[in-house]
């Protein structure tokens, strides 16, 4: 079976790019990063590969809040081919900045009726990545549960934890109200949770949730199961020899293997 | 009609820390806090753009809210509730401010625009404060008047004024002014030239029959400036060696200390890895094959002590652009760090300083925000609270890059043109005319300009891509950093042989209105100048718009050896290279060492070693430093193989990082990125702190799996005003002491800085010497982590103690730097080579430098790192039990072994000294015996608890 191509895109301040496309590649797919400006000249084409993922980083510096122009910029340059690839079933993978922006985006959790709406810039977020609850940026590495149940079905193949570091100031997932939430819970579109390194709920305990997000939410999935997005960064656990316990276990090699797997079959 | 959007934003941990901020200032009337993002927009906005925008961009809708109204509205009663004041904050005219310019870039992109923007930030208070309370509060808590201005009513913004270009020039007469008239020309201007060096300034013009421009003026200024060209360490010096009494030792005159003592031991070494030492903006060695890496430690100081985030922010910058200036691709951060006590009471700080708190909070925050967004691993360093820090901390800014072996072009062509890349040009840093006189408390500037700036770290991170494509494009014939003296300085280095003619006004400016000499000397941050042949420059364009960096294309290399500076056309500059890079005299200096009065007696220790030990464990030089290191980012680029912590709950001490770069997966070499520093000795002996600190650096590298026969370092002098003859003494003694330590290990030095005049009203800093070492880990399966691995393994000492406790961890709790000091061991390489093959042997599970607090520290941190008991017995060998324990003599460490493999590891240590110490327990208890009577009797919950304890205030 040939690679998947992945395209990861680049834009000012991505940093974790050169990780993922090592990742992606162990993991079977065939990834090119891609400056934001390449696909803005029409140099590259989304329509031409079979996942998108947005790497860790701090787009335009963050600036204006994690994730925020560079949801502007998708929004102004590439809505239409944006939506078509996602309604077509294409993966796509947000992790920290790349999930920041598809939260700001609104393409996480997404929202099908909203999305079919002309004016989508008036869609009222009822999700977001916030500033931790620490107030500062903070390294340090976090098990997550992957939930086997989510629309993203290709997820329940990884059958362990993941260990891997968080690295970021805004991740701190939060919910309008508790609607939001219990739809969240009760679609499975709660794809990631911190946990302790037994697996076990934590309910909220620093610093196994390194960043005060509710319910532990560390990623998120769409209802089509094509979009997933999480904080922490499984790119960075993909040999045994980055785990800092010295163990060769709970890589976070899986993640992508099943994601371009599935992108494979796509 | 400028609009004025807020939005609120409920940040309780920001709120926090300003009512904890307030406390400590004394305020405690302050209840409550809350806090709002600003935004200014000079533009006529419909209603429709501004909510867009709102929507869009500026507000979260799950957690802010916002409200907004013209600026020359009347402030609705709602912005100003009864019962609460405001403070209200935004930067100075020109201060970078990246949010401003994002939110003006997004407008554009969503159809608005023209308009300029600003930002600040608007502070409600609630609670029972008069307005001098709130004032202090607004200028010591919530603003720095360097970069900001802040006001206690809504803020009116200060949009740029169009200023008009102007490229006005001074001819500064200097025909016929004495020494005295020559010196007041010299400080009126900020040259910083001595009457000497102005002399040589006046003749050269008398001869040429004309008056120096003032571009002329300020660019010999800054080529002649101690930064540049450090006249200090080039200095020929008269070296008098008294005894306690006064009594002449000996007199001898020094031929320059960088040529007699640091390049001399770089010479006297010279290995066949080491590729580039001194000549360039970062020293080199050989990696594998394939790649080199580059290594390089800045210190930024003066900026730092006056705006600790914006000093801090653009040491980090700094020193990445260096690395930058040799090709390389920056792939690790370090720094280390050393403020004033963290509880100083504010009623006896000094006028005019920050607390040492504040400027610990914001240097952690400025490096943070840098390194974190180039996406560097920040993966070693260190953090020293001394007294003598408080008017001058200190901030050393490391960077290693890698780049392909042979990349870095360094010969300029004639007809190259001269390149400008990345940042904009502005008044930035022109000798720190950007901040008031009254906050400049210190006698002398470090350097000629450093002033502060607030980094932009997504334009350098836009250089960093930009260059390695070009680099790997053979795309330029040189390339070098635009720091001190800004182009002037870059320019004038890199047409040294060929000479070259630029024209000002191409230069792209931040905003119009600077004259010529401004535009040549700004110190503008994240700007890079390469030489590149005509026929590259499309590519270039092109490469450069892909990466979203701005070109500026200033002129040429001409080859007629004279440096021609034009603004529209007329010259402003026309300088012979011949006297701008040789016409600077040498200068002559006196320097005095007199040996401290003997003996001066050591302090009694009476507390229990017990205590002692858990007084060191929760020292704030010992404790942990996890509330800082957190915020930096030490896991990006998926290379760190040995991290700052380790242990099952990682957050035990490691000695040294271990990175294994991106590209070069493919074997198994690493390398590995070290300190030593140790200003507490240096209070002693001077000599004995280079001796330490080169050691120090070395054993820390040794310790995570270096080859200590790969392995280069860099040294960093902070020191106080060398014109002195004591400080000149101390300074000399400690290049002696880096001549002896670097020949002991074979350690070349490749790169070094100084940063003198680190004076506050007369009184020095401790004279501070920073060993950084870079060293290669043949095998990344190889390295070893400190913390104690398995109960039933062998603990053993490396190395032997003598009864070296000067300038020690111990006498320091009892205020005294008195004792022999620790000097160079036995055998020091030869024991860490053994140590090291048997690494490679995998003989060793768990391995830790004993430094300050020595051997009873040392396995302290082994213990509570792996969660895990110690038994061991410690021979007295003839000291008393307090040296055995706690004394810091160099070249030792203690490793973890396998039983099976002790017979192992005794024949590859044969030769050197070791000792048997005992064994690591499952259960977590403690107990170290000297001579077999039980000394030391703690439970590890102890060890950790005092270690943890995180010095207060420490949370920026």
């Amino acid at each position: 079976m040939s690679r998947p191509k992945i395209l990861i895109l680049h834009v000012s301040g991505t940093n974790r790019d050169a990780e993922a496309a090592r990742a992606a590649e162990l993991a079977g797919g065939a990834p090119e990063i891609v400056h934001i400006n390449q696909l803005r000249q029409g140099e590259r084409k989304l329509d031409d590969y079979a996942m998108l993922l947005l790497p860790g980083g701090f787009s335009y510096g963050d600036a204006l809040g994690a994730g925020a122009r560079l949801a502007l910029d998708l929004r102004v340059y590439f809505e239409d081919q944006l939506h078509e690839f996602v309604d077509r079933g294409r993966l796509v993978l947000g992790i920290c900045n790349g999930f920041q922006t598809l939260v700001k985006y609104g393409l996480l959790p997404g929202d099908p009726a909203a999305m079919q709406q002309d004016n989508r810039e008036t869609v009222t977020r009822r999700v977001t990545l916030t500033e931790n609850a620490s107030g500062h940026f903070e390294c340090r590495w976090v098990h997550l549960q992957v939930n086997p149940n989510t629309p993203a079905t290709y997820l329940a193949q990884i059958d362990d934890l993941i260990f891997c570091p968080v690295a970021h100031g805004e991740g701190n997932f939060q919910v309008v109200d508790e609607i939001t939430l219990n739809a969240l819970a009760k679609d499975n579109l709660i794809a990631f949770r911190y946990v302790d390194e037994e697996g076990r709920p934590i309910g909220g305990v620093y610093p196994d949730n390194p960043n005060g997000s509710v319910a532990d939410i560390a990623g998120i999935t769409n209802a089509q199961g094509n979009v997933v997005g999480l904080m922490p960064h499984p790119e960075d656990h993909i040999l045994p020899i980055q785990n800092p316990l010295g163990r060769s276990s709970r890589l976070g090699l899986p993640l992508f293997r099943s994601m371009i797997d599935a992108a494979g079959k796509g | 009609m400028p609009i004025r959007i807020e939005v609120q934003s409920p940040h309780a941990s920001a709120a926090n820390a300003i009512l904890h901020g307030a406390a400590a200032l004394g305020i405690d009337g302050l209840r409550g806090c809350t806090l709002a993002r600003l935004y200014f927009i000079e533009h006529d906005l419909t209603e429709a753009e501004i909510n867009r925008l709102c929507t869009m961009l500026l507000v979260d809708p799950v957690t802010e809210q916002a409200r907004w109204r013209s600026v020359d509205a009347p402030t609705p009663p709602s912005e100003q509730a009864s019962g609460q004041q405001i403070v209200e904050v935004t930067f100075r005219p020109g201060v970078t401010d990246v949010p401003a310019r994002e939110l003006a870039r997004s407008m554009a992109e969503i159809g608005i625009e023209g308009g300029e923007v600003v930002t600040g930030t608007r502070y409600e208070l609630e609670g029972e404060l008069d307005t001098a309370e709130v004032r202090r509060l607004a200028r010591q808590l919530l603003s720095n008047e360097t970069v900001q201005h802040f006001s206690l009513e809504p803020v009116i913004p200060h949009f740029g004024v169009a200023a008009a270009a102007s490229g006005e020039v001074e001819r500064v007469a200097l025909t016929g002014l004495s020494d005295e008239e020559l010196l007041a020309l010299s400080r009126r201007r900020l040259l910083s030239l001595d009457a000497n060096e102005m002399r040589a300034i006046q003749d050269f013009y008398d001869q040429l029959g004309r008056a120096p421009t003032d571009v002329e003026l300020e660019t010999l200024a800054q080529t002649w400036s101690e930064h540049c060209v450090h006249k200090t360490f080039r200095a020929q010096i008269d070296f008098t060696w008294e005894d306690s009494t006064g009594e002449v030792v000996s007199k001898e005159v020094i031929d320059g200390l960088l040529r007699t003592y640091i390049r001399a031991a770089t010479d006297a070494v010279y290995p066949t890895w080491l590729h580039s030492a001194f000549v360039d903006n970062a020293g080199i060695i050989a990696f594998d094959d394939t790649h080199d890496l580059a290594f390089k430690v800045e210190t930024h100081n003066h900026p730092s002590a006056l705006e600790p985030f914006g000093g801090a922010n653009t040491g980090v910058g700094g020193v990445v652009r260096d690395i930058l200036g040799v090709s390389a691709r920056p792939i690790a951060a370090t720094n280390v760090l050393c403020f004033g006590p963290q509880e100083y009471p504010h009623s006896q700080l000094p006028a005019g300083l920050l607390h040492p708190q504040r400027i610990a909070s914001g240097v952690v925050a400025g490096i943070a925000d840098y390194g974190n967004k180039l996406g560097l691993p920040t993966v070693n360093g260190s953090v020293l609270y001394d007294e003598g820090y408080l008017g001058n901390p200190l901030v050393f800014c490391g960077c290693a890059g890698l780049l392909p072996t042979g990349s870095h072009p360094t010969s300029p062509q004639a007809g190259d043109h001269v390149v400008v890349l990345g940042g904009r040009t502005g008044r930035d840093g022109l000798h720190g005319a950007t901040f008031s006189s009254a906050e400049l408390t210190h006698d002398t500037s470090e350097t000629a300009g450093s002033a502060v700036q607030i980094g932009d770290p997504i334009t350098e991170k836009g250089l960093i891509e930009l260059i390695e494509a070009a680099r790997d494009a053979s795309l330029y014939t040189a390339i070098t950093d635009c720091g001190a003296g800004g182009l002037s300085s870059a320019v004038g280095e890199m047409g040294e042989s060929l000479g070259v003619d630029v024209e000002l006004t191409n230069v792209l400016l931040k905003y119009p209105g600077l004259v010529p000499w401004e535009i040549w000397l700004s110190e503008a941050q994240e700007r890079l100048v390469i030489a590149v042949p005509s026929e590259n420059l499309p590519r270039l364009h092109e490469l450069a718009k892909l990466w979203d960096v701005e070109v500026s294309v200033l002129g040429t290399f001409t080859g007629d050896g004279d440096l021609r500076v034009r603004y529209a056309g007329e010259v402003v500059a026309d300088l012979p290279m011949e006297f701008l890079h040789d016409g600077l005299p040498r200068r002559y200096m006196n320097a005095l060492w007199r040996e401290p009065a003997q003996p001066a007696a050591s302090p009694v220790i009476k507390d229990a070693p017990n205590d002692l030990l858990l007084r060191m464990l929760a020292h704030p030089n010992i404790a942990s430093k996890e509330k800082i290191v957190r915020r930096y980012d030490h896991e990006v680029r998926g290379g760190s193989i040995v991290r700052p912590f380790g242990g099952p709950e990682m957050d035990g001490p490691n000695d040294a990082a271990v990175l294994k770069p991106l590209g070069t997966w493919d074997h198994t070499r690493a390398f590995a990125l070290s300190a030593g520093i140790n200003p507490q000795i240096g209070r002693n002996d001077p000599y004995a702190m280079a001796i330490s600190a080169i050691d120090e650096a070395i054993r820390n590298a040794v310790a995570v799996g270096a080859d200590p026969d790969q392995l280069a370092i860099l040294d960093n002098f902070c020191w106080g005003n060398p014109t002195l003859p004591d400080r000149l003494g101390a300074l000399v003694r400690t290049c002696q002491g880096c001549y002896d330590g670097a020949l002991a290990y074979r350690a070349p030095f490749i790169s070094g800085k100084d940063s003198l005049y680190n004076e506050y009203n007369g009184t020095p800093i401790p004279g501070t010497l920073l060993i950084s070492a870079i060293a290669i880990v043949p095998d990344m399966n190889c390295t070893v982590t400190a913390p104690c691995k398995s109960p039933g393994n062998l603990l053993y000492l490396v190395g032997s103690t003598h009864d070296e406790l000067g300038g020690s961890l111990l006498h320091s709790l009892y205020g005294s730097t008195a004792g022999k000091a620790p000097g160079l061991p036995d055998q020091g390489l030869e024991t860490y080579r053994r140590l090291h093959q048997a690494m490679c042997n995998h003989l060793i599970h768990a391995c830790h430098d004993l430094s300050e607090g020595g051997l009873a520290l040392a396995l302290a941190e082994m213990a509570l790192g792996g969660r895990l008991g110690i038994e061991a017995d410690i021979p007295s060998s003839g000291l008393s039990p307090i040296s055995a324990l706690f004394a810091e003599s160099n070249g030792r460490l203690v490793v973890e072994v396998a039983p099976e493999d002790a017979l192992a590891l005794e024949a590859t240590l044969a030769g050197s000294s070791f000792t048997r110490l005992g064994v690591v327990t499952e259960r977590q208890q403690f107990s170290l015996a000297v001579d077999g009577t039980p000394t030391i009797d703690l439970s590890v919950a102890e060890l950790v608890s005092a270690w943890s304890r995180q010095p207060e205030g420490v949370t920026p």
